[in-house]
């Protein structure tokens, strides 16, 4: 009985729970006006790192390869959400259409990314991957710091040299280089978000609870064995990235569109980091844990604004004290003894995939 | 000329780069750890030797002096507080904490320091080289960049070559059971790579903010990231491929710079680097890995 | 991709003879499961195989012994292209495996367990099984993302299949436990059950007994006997354990320094005097 009900907790069920729990409490306190304005405008970025922190596991947790570039397909999901979404102002009145359009043709430009990236990068190991990740990231920041894009009468303009060269006659400039893109409508709500957060969970808890799935993990915990019981390690690799990458395609256009501009910059290797230590302090391969710990984290430098100065480097310490807290032995030994076996191994290795 | 030119500032800049490579690489040999934090280890070089030529107005070597003095301390501080507790843990969980390490040093720099860029004065006094009547000009930064690096490089060879102190260095980035085994303090080693890295952090800190004088808590965190693909790019544990790597990424990156386009030249630096890895995965000097079946 | 002529892989009815009649390659005129021929690799100059022929008949199981360091998990490695031959031919069931990669090998037909065991230790033993089903039972990855209806019915047979594999040792009472959790006898086994998943026509065992105590070690002799009946597969094994082997294979190869110095039935090799020498030693090497 007692097992049966750790199972329940400890499963997808509680998962979804807590995530619908939440979204009602904050909707309830947003409707109630006790949600403060800089919170308040915190709840889409959150529920866009949400997003991430879950696409990132997939990738570090369930396929078992460091990326250090995710916020590259945050970054090509955001630029595209905001095209669909300008260029078709004319063609699809309704916001939440285009909004919808973004999110999906986002997904699928990162989802394209990835395939690019992914077939170089899979092929290395170790560091040497994770540091191509990185070099891939910035090399997206670089090339969407260049690209100069517009729409007018006749349909899109592209450049990567200067507005003037777009040849417009009329018409708006989207992405105008490193000034990122501008006049983005508001069209991301906490629904939205909300509803996003539920359906990238329910991709990425399906997946890997199905024949696909398993054979991601099967690759992460012993490559050879997997080779040599038929497993394609290529293809499987390749298909845990890049629907990573659609994920974090779709988190990156719910994010741009709750902005009026967006640049860049924005998604360079300091975000990238940023998710990476969400899904770290989670635990890696712990879909709810990163969930948790991209929640707090984003909210933790809101409540410490009074502290004003001192707020990111009390980010750091805490952020350094978690880690030596929970991977030092002596010290997780303590916490384990203070809390019960069930806490002596949450974060990191602990690969429990709800 | 022009291609002369642009090949020794290239060079210039990529001894830069192969000074904080060395760190990177001689850390992640023994430690196996990507130390995110040793480009704000660069900045902070900056910052002292900045403060002691400026505030308490003493002359450039006592600014590098001390540069590297605290930078030494700073990084054995920094490896006995952070690092060493997660001897155990996953490389992971390191790298982590390396990037918390990293934000704590920014951000303490920015209270400190605040966010408006420095401006710093070279702490070379070298007059320039002048060669075909004036048509190639070699500041005294880079003559002094250059030697530097290659002073370095060869006491380092020498130094984990010959001394006791650097085969036990090797010894540890080999095999840590092994090398306990036979008697070699672990611990200290790891101390000393890391006191030796912070160290040359700090003279790669201010050589770098000489020859671009403008000094900011984020400083360190472009070059270091550079500097780290340097190292993985001439094979991440080898002396020498840190050296080359770091001469090779500065020259692709000014050349780029000046035939391809400025504003994509980070790209091309980063597609290279890719382009090395495909055909040889551990770097051009790297040892290949062999998973034993 | 070739999973239906895996499926479809025809299957020799089996010939109950007696053990000790058999002589090695016994059932050869079948058309061996497997044929090495001049089989050899180099590395980095140095021989390390070397003309290695051998063929394993449909039903057969066969031992692969010799000293430390002979080169036998090297075989195992050569035949399933863990590492490239430099020479020789490898045919399995009549097909040439040269253009072949590790996971087309165990496709066509070869499964093997591992000396180091080689478990995915972070899922369960269930799963552990289902991978080695994987190209058995097939859906698609968005059929799995998005629940339809095949999700179900394959899972489902997923589950049956493994639970009848697991049933082989008896171990279908901890299929929810993870593989890292299990104890040393029970993940050699795990490995066993995974293998044969695959639908193999070889399986190539890598010290199946090693770390196991005796009696461990005679039900597993009793197991490797079944599975080859039940399945009509052909077994290859490396082994110490001389009562194992000497037991159970009806053809036994030995190997030193890279080369077959002996082949025949366990009461011939026990009489060998070069495999006495290379095992205890002699004078002088030949």
């Amino acid at each position: 009985m007692k097992k049966t009900i750790r199972k329940i907790l400890g499963g997808k069920a509680m998962t979804y729970a807590m995530v619908i729990i939440v979204f009602v409490i904050m909707e309830a306190l947003l409707h109630g006006g006790m949600i403060s304005s800089s919170l308040a405008g915190q709840l889409v970025p959150i529920c866009a790192y949400i997003c991430m922190a879950i696409a990132l596991n997939l990738t570090v947790g369930i396929l078992g390869e460091l990326s250090l570039g995710h916020a590259g397909f945050m970054s090509v999901g955001a630029f595209t959400g905001v095209v669909v979404v300008i260029a078709l102002q004319g063609a699809v009145p309704s916001g939440i259409v285009r909004f919808i359009l973004a999110i999906i043709i986002g997904g699928i430009m990162a989802a394209l990314t990835g395939v690019l990236v992914g077939i170089p990068v899979l092929r290395l190991q170790g560091d040497y991957l994770a540091i191509v990740t990185l070099a891939f990231g910035e090399i997206i920041k670089n090339i969407l710091n260049n690209i100069y894009l517009g729409v007018d009468g006749s349909g899109l303009h592209f450049s990567m040299k200067d507005t003037a060269s777009l040849g417009m006659q009329g018409g708006t400039v989207i992405i105008n280089g490193p000034m990122g893109a501008v006049g983005i409508p508001k069209l991301s709500t906490f629904v939205a978000g909300f509803i996003l957060i539920l359906i990238v969970l329910t991709v990425t808890l399906n997946l890997i609870q199905s024949r696909t799935g398993r054979a991601v993990m099967a690759i992460r915990d012993n490559r050879i064995a997997a080779e040599s019981t038929g497993i394609d390690i290529t293809r499987y690799k390749l298909t845990a990235f890049v629907i990573s990458a659609a994920l974090a395609g779709m988190a990156g256009a719910l994010y741009a569109l709750n902005y009026s501009t967006i640049v860049p910059k924005k998604f360079d290797f300091n975000t990238s980091i940023l998710i990476l230590v969400f899904v770290v302090l989670g635990g890696i391969g712990n879909i709810r844990g990163g969930i948790i710990a991209a929640a707090v984290l984003t909210i933790l430098p809101e409540l410490l604004r009074s502290m004003n100065d001192y707020r990111m480097l009390i980010y750091a310490i805490v952020l350094i004290l978690v880690m030596l807290g929970t991977n030092n032995p002596q010290l997780r030994r303590i916490l384990g003894s203070i809390f019960g076996r069930k806490h002596a191994e949450p974060v990191e290795g602990g690969k429990s995939n709800e | 000329m022009n291609l002369l030119a642009n090949l020794i500032n290239g060079l210039s800049l990529g001894a830069v780069y192969a000074i904080i490579a060395l760190g990177y690489t001689m850390v992640y040999g023994i430690a196996k750890m990507l130390n995110f934090a040793h480009g704000d280890v660069i900045m902070v070089g900056g910052y002292v030797c900045f403060c002691t030529m400026s505030y308490l107005h003493m002359p450039a070597p006592a600014g590098v002096l001390f540069a590297v003095i605290v930078c030494t301390v700073l990084g054995i501080v920094i490896e006995k507080l952070a690092y060493k507790p997660l001897r155990q843990a996953t490389s992971l969980a390191v790298l982590i904490t390396a990037i918390g390490v990293s934000y704590f040093l920014q951000n303490a720099a920015l209270l400190i320091w605040k966010s408006d860029p420095k401006v710093f004065t070279s702490v070379v006094n070298i007059p320039a080289i002048r060669l075909f009547d004036g048509q190639l000009v070699i500041s005294g930064v880079t003559v002094a960049t250059i030697a530097s690096s290659v002073i370095i490089m060869i006491a380092l060879t020498i130094f984990t070559g010959k001394t006791k102190v650097g085969k036990a260095m090797r010894a540890v980035s080999e095999d840590k059971g092994a090398a306990q085994l036979m008697g070699i303090n672990v611990n200290s080693t790891i101390s000393v790579t890391f006191a030796i890295g912070s160290g040359l952090a700090a003279i790669a800190g201010v050589l770098l903010c000489s020859a671009y004088p403008t000094l900011m808590p984020t400083t360190g965190s472009m070059p270091g990231i550079k500097a780290f693909t340097a190292a993985v790019f001439g094979g991440i544990g080898s002396i020498p491929g840190a050296m080359l790597g770091g001469l090779l990424l500065g020259v692709i990156e000014i050349f780029a710079k000046a035939y391809i386009s400025t504003q994509l030249s980070d790209a091309i630096v980063f597609a290279v680097l890719i382009i090395v890895l495909l055909i040889k995965p551990t770097g051009l000097l790297g040892k290949a890995i062999h998973e034993k079946v | 991709m070739s999973d239906n002529n895996v499926k479809s892989r025809e299957r020799t009815k089996m010939v109950p003879l007696p053990s000790d009649s058999i002589v090695p390659e016994r059932d050869v005129h079948k058309r061996p499961v497997l044929e090495a021929k001049h089989l050899g690799i180099d590395f980095g100059g140095l021989t390390a195989v070397d003309e290695f022929n051998l063929a394993i008949g449909p039903t057969e199981i066969a031992g692969l012994i010799g000293p430390n360091g002979a080169g036998k998990t090297r075989v195992f490695n050569l035949l399933t292209k863990v590492y490239k031959p430099t020479r020789g031919t490898i045919l399995l069931n009549g097909v040439d495996t040269a253009n072949m990669n590790t996971v087309q090998v165990n496709k066509a037909g070869i499964a093997r367990t591992f000396q180091n065991i080689r478990l995915f230790s972070d899922l369960t033993v269930e799963d552990n099984v289902k991978i080695g089903l994987h190209n058995q039972i097939r859906y698609s990855t968005a059929a799995g993302i998005l629940r339809l209806p095949t999700f179900f019915k394959k899972e489902k047979e997923f589950h049956e299949k493994a639970m009848d594999l697991l049933g082989i040792f008896d171990m279908q009472y901890m299929a929810n436990v993870k593989a890292g959790a299990l104890p040393y006898g029970a993940q050699r086994r795990l490995e066993i059950v995974r293998a044969l998943a695959t639908n193999p026509s070889l399986l190539l065992l890598d010290e199946p007994a090693a770390g196991m105590n005796p009696s461990e070690t005679a039900e597993l002799m009793e197991n490797i006997t079944k599975i080859r009946d039940t399945f009509q597969i052909a077994v290859m094994l490396i082994e110490h354990d001389m009562n194992l082997v000497m037991g159970i294979c009806e053809g036994i190869a030995v190997l030193n320094y890279g080369r077959i110095i002996a082949k025949g039935t366990p009461s011939e090799i026990q009489n060998n005097p070069e495999v006495i020498e290379a095992y205890l030693g002699k004078q002088k090497e030949a």
